[in-house]
């Protein structure tokens, strides 16, 4: 297949996978006609119909919470939430009621459902349009979080997520959308959750990030590189499950490691990472974890943003100070 | 304001009704009735020993819950319960001594059996009207049968998922009856805190019909029931029935309504009792009476007693129930958490 742009590799794997299952069907707000505020699912409407693809009502609780009730009824619904910022009017239908519903019901019933949600900073939205909220649904268990940080990665996730017999939380960084092209695998190429890419090798310390950070993490290891420090770049791919044994086996091997996140600091899930890698390989360390990530303020608008998100500067600054200490 | 009725308070049959539940139907629900009433009684004394968790009696709201499932064909169609329908969740096929197990704390041995199309019971309020709705739209797209029932009170038609599942409702035309069944009161709120509105007249708004029913009486609440899952099942899509009844209960067994029940309204509930007015209808019809009635009770009992003794003997709860039904393939962070755990319990 010719190179496709992240959303060009998204829509690919929603077509190939309601072509090979027919329960597969997805809803949201605007995703019919129009195709997705992204056009994620452009042509999808005129390919498979209005049953199976479902412009709804605005009400973002209705487009999970039916979503949930389809599942039951045996269909396979990837509900789309326009953006992440807005599955808060919908939160409750997400952590309490999808993602323990196997729970609730003592494995009687389960919900094959996978929420698609764009996010992520960078492109001047209005407010609520790139809050990076997936920490908070990482304390949802029974949800599994996914976060591609490149268009191979997003049609592999993407079908397995569609396939995975519990709810998924897909989230979408709305930067990379139609940033670049590269080589996708076609047909059945699925990625597994919870393995990590190793997106750079290097040997002085380890960038670790997730989504769009993973592409800021790759610019800051070039001009790492030009001071003569060789970053290593992971790209988690998924938050639930989470790779412990490959991060502590990459950390291990350089002793020094920095997280990258455009989530507020605070219990962000860089804390996590950072608690995990002191759990389980601190004499492995040779340096105090680092993050970089945004401030304990809320998202703002405008031109604010560019102080408000990671930079390169701070990346750069921050795996500096690592690898010095 | 009563809302449609068949029966007076007294059990007389009102001038020109023609009940659509006749007489044997009628005795199969009373039975029903009296089961959920000795349920609570029973559920409440085992709460007051310790010995089971939190329960909301049914009293007061037989009719209302035992009218409306009975519309329904427990073989095609579902419930998506609240959590005081006891009787209804037990008609449509849940094993009482499985109830019991819920209420005992024993673990998967509470699980709804796989056949039976009941939702598990939801204490977040009007959520489960949103599954529901998905539900019932799901089963249409797929051309197979059923209607689903789902049940929440007057306080939950307050919550945004109640207004957000009516409303995708009416857009789907999905084969779904919401019964909302206004008790007065939700814990110490009254029905007037909830709504300056008539609740059945929602129903217009979202482009439906909306009924509003006496709720003490069983024959009414079953005729409007039949009406909507009749509509339902043809694609004629969804019906909101408002059942005005009385919560002559607590709300769940840590609450006290003497802090907030006005005088004489207990009293005035009683005089309007479900069980008391369809008994007196039923003796007028020949089919009922003392000796029926002790028969019957003593039935009852004698099934309650032996599905508490069944569920006593239930295994009980496990630390793993805590792990095995949060995912299908557990992350390997949460495989070391129970290995973890049980390690621990094993000490």
């Amino acid at each position: 297949m010719a190179p496709l742009t992240m959303i060009e590799a998204i829509r690919d794997a929603l077509v190939h996978e309601m072509e090979r299952d027919e329960r597969v069907m997805v809803l949201g707000l605007d995703v019919g006609r129009l195709g997705g505020v992204f056009r994620a699912t452009h042509g999808l409407l005129e390919r498979f119909g209005p049953e199976r693809v479902v412009d709804m009502p605005l009400a973002e609780g209705a487009i999970i919470g039916s979503s949930l009730g389809l599942a039951l009824s045996g269909l396979v619904p990837v509900p789309e939430i326009q953006f992440l910022g807005f599955t808060h009017q919908a939160f409750h239908q997400i952590g309490p009621q999808l993602a323990r519903y196997r729970f609730r019901s003592r494995g009687r019933h389960h919900c094959q459902v996978t929420i698609r949600a764009p996010f992520g900073g960078g492109v001047r939205t209005p407010e609520f349009h790139p809050d990076a909220i997936e920490a908070q649904f990482v304390q949802t268990p029974g949800i599994k979080v996914v976060c591609p940080a490149t268009p191979a990665d997003a049609r592999g996730l993407l079908l397995s997520a569609i396939r995975d017999p519990d709810p998924v939380l897909f989230i979408e960084p709305q930067r990379l959308y139609r940033r670049g092209r590269e080589e996708v695998p076609e047909g059945d190429a699925t990625v597994p959750f919870g393995r990590l890419r190793i997106a750079r090798p290097g040997s002085d310390l380890t960038l670790i990030a997730w989504s769009a950070a993973v592409e800021l993490c790759l610019r800051a290891a070039e001009r790492l590189e030009e001071d003569g420090i060789s970053a290593a770049v992971l790209d988690l791919r998924t938050l639930v499950p989470l790779d412990v044994a490959g991060l502590v086996a990459e950390v291990a091997r350089t002793g020094r490691a920095v997280v990258v996140h455009e989530a507020p600091l605070s219990a962000g899930f860089g804390a996590e990472i950072a608690a995990t890698l002191q759990e389980e390989c601190f004499y492995s360390l040779d340096a105090p974890v680092a993050r970089v990530a945004a401030w304990d303020s809320p998202y703002p608008t405008g031109p604010l943003e560019a102080w408000y998100l990671p930079t390169l500067e701070r990346v750069v600054e921050a795996a500096r100070r690592t690898a010095a200490r | 304001m009563t809302g449609y009725r068949i029966l007076d308070p007294d059990g007389n049959l009102l001038d020109g009704a023609r009940p659509r539940l006749g007489p044997e139907g009628a005795v199969e629900g009373l039975r029903w009735m009296l089961l959920s009433r000795a349920f609570d009684a029973r559920a409440t004394a085992m709460h007051r020993q310790g010995r089971f968790g939190t329960y909301s009696p049914v009293r007061g709201q037989e009719a209302s819950v035992v009218g409306s499932s009975m519309a329904l064909d427990p073989t095609v169609d579902w419930i998506a319960p609240s959590y005081r329908e006891l009787p209804a969740l037990v008609r449509h096929g849940m094993p009482l001594e499985r109830v019991f197990a819920g209420y005992l704390g024993r673990g998967k041995a509470a699980r709804i059996p796989d056949e039976v199309r009941l939702l598990p019971n939801q204490v977040a309020l009007a959520t489960q009207l949103q599954h529901a709705v998905g539900l019932a739209w799901g089963l249409a797209l797929q051309r197979k049968p059923g209607v689903v029932m789902a049940y929440c009170g007057e306080g939950a038609s307050s919550e945004g998922d109640f207004h957000e599942a009516c409303n995708l409702a009416g857009v789907k035309r999905a084969p779904v009856v919401f019964v909302l069944i206004n008790n007065q009161w939700a814990i110490s709120t009254p029905r007037s805190v909830q709504s300056a509105g008539e609740l059945y007249r929602r129903a217009e708004g979202y482009g439906f019909p909306g009924v509003q029913v006496d709720g003490n009486d069983l024959l009414a609440v079953y005729e409007v029931a039949t009406e909507a899952v009749e509509r339902a099942r043809a694609g004629e899509g969804p019906t909101l029935i408002e059942c005005l009844t009385h919560r002559q209960s607590f709300h769940n067994t840590t609450d006290n309504p003497r802090l907030y029940l006005p005088e004489g309204w207990l009293e005035q509930a009683e005089r309007e009792d479900p069980i008391r007015r369809l008994e007196a209808y039923l003796a007028a019809q020949g089919v009922w009476d003392d000796g029926v009635r002790a028969a019957v009770e003593a039935e009852i009992a004698e099934q309650i007693e032996g599905a508490l003794e069944t569920a006593l003997a239930m295994p009980a709860a496990r630390p793993e129930d805590l792990f095995d039904d949060v995912y299908a393939d557990p992350p390997e962070r949460l495989r070391r958490q129970r290995e973890e755990l049980l390690g621990r319990a094993g000490d």
